[in-house]
């Protein structure tokens, strides 16, 4: 275990020095979402609704585009999902949650030159197929996968 | 018959054979092969000794192997899922021998009359030094679920079985039950006891943060000539089918990805022969042995079957054999590779049933389960009261001392329905034996044992029904959790294991009435998963039921109609 880290990362939360780099101007999330913030798509109730809300009616089946999700959630509050795409000028990458809902859970976009691999934790309430799509130039590639919420307890 | 030797046993075969005694016909030909039946003359140079889920039985116990194992989808009609004459016939196993006694549940009161008890750690030790001394620098592998089963291992934290295993001379360690004594004593254990002695490794074991590896991912040893790596795979589902409080800042999963990875990294630095130590379950092991290439063997435990040979797997790059060692000390498998220039040029695999009574117990270990038991003896050895039939825990579905376990905890909660988790461990009571605290605390010893009775609508019992259901059969086996059904008592339902999740448990039933989906009923239970849970320990609300009924008569097995499973050889 990288003790270092961790203990450094804990003072660092604990000491205000994230908080102060935000109150600095270096990272201005408010800003960010304000901007990009797509309301049609986060409020959509259903994973086709939004998809059309973020302009990805049809979405192809790639190998390029990498999602890695736990088959069993250990903990539906908090389901590691991390996605890469190695699809050439991918622009944004949209993690949904079919049962959810609230189907689109996390959007990400990049500038140019910005390595497309994001890490996240969604929640989710059932087990449920959890969908990357990715947009490249005007077209749009999906991965998914089903994760398995269950209730636990029982085994072995 | 513990301090009897060998010889001395198959004198009194002899003797009482000789005499007319009701003894099987068969055991002539049994004492006649006694003292060859542990010879396993040496093959090749890469000695591996494998024992796996002994659940802290460090006394010879009865163990009856399942009549119901079901396979489902790919796995039908296949090893593990091969139960009484079907699993003799596919393996060349001769009905009526001490095999068959071994690996099948067949005429079990009666078989285990005559050959008598299995395991224990003082004849384990026995038959590990014996093979031991024809096979210079072999490793002695232990796939887990060592340090929980029994009071003894309860009580003092599992440091009764650590010392064990360290006498035993175990080299290498996976683990999924450790876990249950939480992360600290576990590390404890690990860092203080182990350190420099046994290699406790996990490849799939990161912290929750930052994905750090907890344990070491594998242990490199080099043994006459050849360097073997043997990797360490703990229970994917640990946080899921056990308390996740008590292990808060690990993560696990089945991480084929990582796997790989760590398998090249061992071929990389030289290692010639890569050997999985799993704890996946069977199944999880035959799909895992399918995806990821450059494992020779995957030495497999946590689904307790007692698997006589290997499957063989192809893959894409090559061939890898899957085994698993059943459970309770009854078996220790021997796996023998001969490595030449490098390359496998063959192997020979032993799944070794280990009879107390043809194995001389160790002077040294028995001294030590001595020590460990004394103070507690008067505690362990109360007759609670005697059985008339047989108790035992495995099957799919159902066990009779599962049964026992439902009648008391609903009877003394006044319940109209009883859950009692699909555990597959726990010993076997032969009729007309007494049950002891010590029979109780081997299917009821666990760090979370609390009775509980709760208000459940018919709706969530259902949902809870199809939850388990969907652990044990879902088709692919990287969704399967490896325990058994959930045992239900009151609740009379139909099961279609072949059915999707949410239509495999149908005509739910409570005295003839069809379960009503929002009417509340209570429900008892034990083993809740949750922090914080209250309730008394199971062991004593069973143990009071037992000393007031004084006689356990044969138990009435609450089992489902099941739909689908006609022909299928997981099922007598």
């Amino acid at each position: 275990m990288n003790t270092t880290r961790r203990t450094v990362l804990k003072g660092a939360t604990a000491s205000g020095v994230l908080a102060g780099l935000i109150a600095a101007g270096a990272l201005r999330p408010t800003q960010v979402l304000a901007a990009d913030w797509n309301k049609a798509a986060f409020d959509a109730k259903d994973t086709s609704a939004a998809l059309k809300g973020l302009g990805a009616g049809t979405a192809a089946e790639s190998k390029d585009l990498i999602l890695k999700v736990p088959d069993i959630a250990e903990n539906g509050a908090v389901v590691p999902v991390d996605v890469t795409s190695n699809i050439p000028n991918t622009s944004s990458i949209a993690i949904l949650v079919d049962k959810n809902p609230t189907a689109l859970s996390a959007m990400f976009t990049f500038a140019n030159g910005a390595l497309p691999d994001v890490s996240a934790r969604i929640k989710m309430g059932q087990t449920s197929l959890v969908k990357a799509v990715a947009k490249a130039g005007d077209k749009f590639y999906v991965a998914q996968k089903e994760v398995k919420v269950t209730v636990g307890g029982c085994g072995g | 018959m513990s301090s009897m030797n060998r010889r001395e046993f198959l004198q009194i075969l002899a003797a009482a054979s000789a005499a007319g005694f009701a003894l099987d016909s068969r055991l002539a030909w049994a004492a006649g092969k006694g003292d060859s039946f542990y010879e396993l003359p040496r093959f090749g140079n890469v000695h591996l000794l494998h024992f796996t889920d002994c659940h802290a039985q460090l006394q010879p116990v009865y163990f009856r192997e399942p009549s119901v194992n079901l396979g489902i989808g790919a796995a039908t009609g296949k090893a593990p899922h091969l139960v009484g004459e079907k699993l003799l016939k596919a393996f060349g196993i001769k009905p009526g021998s001490m095999e068959a006694h071994a690996f099948s549940f067949l005429n079990f009161e009666k078989a285990a009359k005559t050959y008598g008890k299995v395991g224990g750690f003082a004849h384990l030790a026995t038959l590990v030094k014996r093979l031991r001394a024809g096979r210079p620098n072999s490793l002695l592998l232990d796939g887990g679920d060592t340090w929980q089963g029994s009071a003894t291992a309860l009580w003092s934290k599992g440091q009764d079985m650590v010392d064990a295993c360290k006498l035993l001379g175990v080299d290498i360690m996976a683990g999924h039950w450790e876990f249950t004594l939480g992360d600290k004593r576990v590390l404890e254990i690990v860092e203080q006891d182990f350190k420099g002695k046994v290699d406790f490794v996990a490849q799939n074991i990161k912290t929750a943060d930052f994905g750090d590896k907890v344990f070491e991912p594998y242990a490199m040893r080099e043994m006459n000539g050849v360097k073997v790596a043997v990797i360490g795979q703990a229970f994917p589902y640990t946080p899921i089918a056990n308390p996740r409080w008590m292990i808060p800042e690990w993560t696990f999963g089945i991480q084929d990805d990582n796997m790989q990875k760590t398998v090249d990294e061992a071929r990389a630095k030289g290692a010639q022969i890569v050997v999985v130590l799993s704890h996946n379950g069977m199944d999880v092991d035959l799909k895992m042995a399918s995806r990821v290439t450059g494992i020779d063997a995957i030495l497999g435990g946590h689904t307790h079957d007692g698997v006589p040979q290997p499957v063989v797997v192809a893959n894409a790059s090559g061939k890898t054999l899957v085994t698993n060692a059943g459970s309770n000390g009854k078996f220790l498998g021997v796996l023998d590779f001969d490595v030449k220039g490098g390359r496998i040029s063959g192997f020979r695999y032993k799944l070794l049933p280990v009879f107390s009574n043809l194995l001389p117990a160790d002077a040294e270990m028995t001294a030590l389960i001595d020590k460990v038991r004394a103070p507690h003896l008067a505690k362990l050895e109360e007759k609670l009261a005697v059985s008339e039939g047989l108790l035992y825990r495995r099957g799919n579905f159902n066990g009779s001392w599962d049964q026992l376990i439902l009648d008391a905890i609903m009877e003394v909660q006044g319940a109209d329905i009883g859950f009692s988790p699909g555990f597959r461990w726990g010993t076997t009571i032969l009729p007309g034996q007494a049950i002891t605290f010590e029979h109780l605390m081997d299917q009821t010893a666990i760090t979370y044992p609390q009775a509980t009775l709760t208000e459940m609508k018919g709706e969530q019992i259902k949902t809870i029904l199809e939850d388990v259901g969907d652990n044990l059969f879902n088709p692919d086996p990287y969704y399967q959790q490896g325990g058994d059904m959930v045992r239900v008592g009151g609740l009379e339902y139909t099961c279609d294991p072949n059915a999707k999740i949410g239509n495999r448990i149908q005509d739910m039933r409570l005295k003839g009435k069809l379960l009503e989906a929002d009417k509340t009923y209570k429900v008892a239970g034990w083993a809740p998963v949750a922090e914080g849970a209250k309730g008394e320990p199971v062991w004593d609300v069973v143990a009071r039921y037992l000393r007031d009924k004084k006689t356990i008569s044969p138990r009435n097995l609450n089992q489902p109609k099941l739909v689908g499973m006609k022909g299928n050889a997981g099922i007598a």
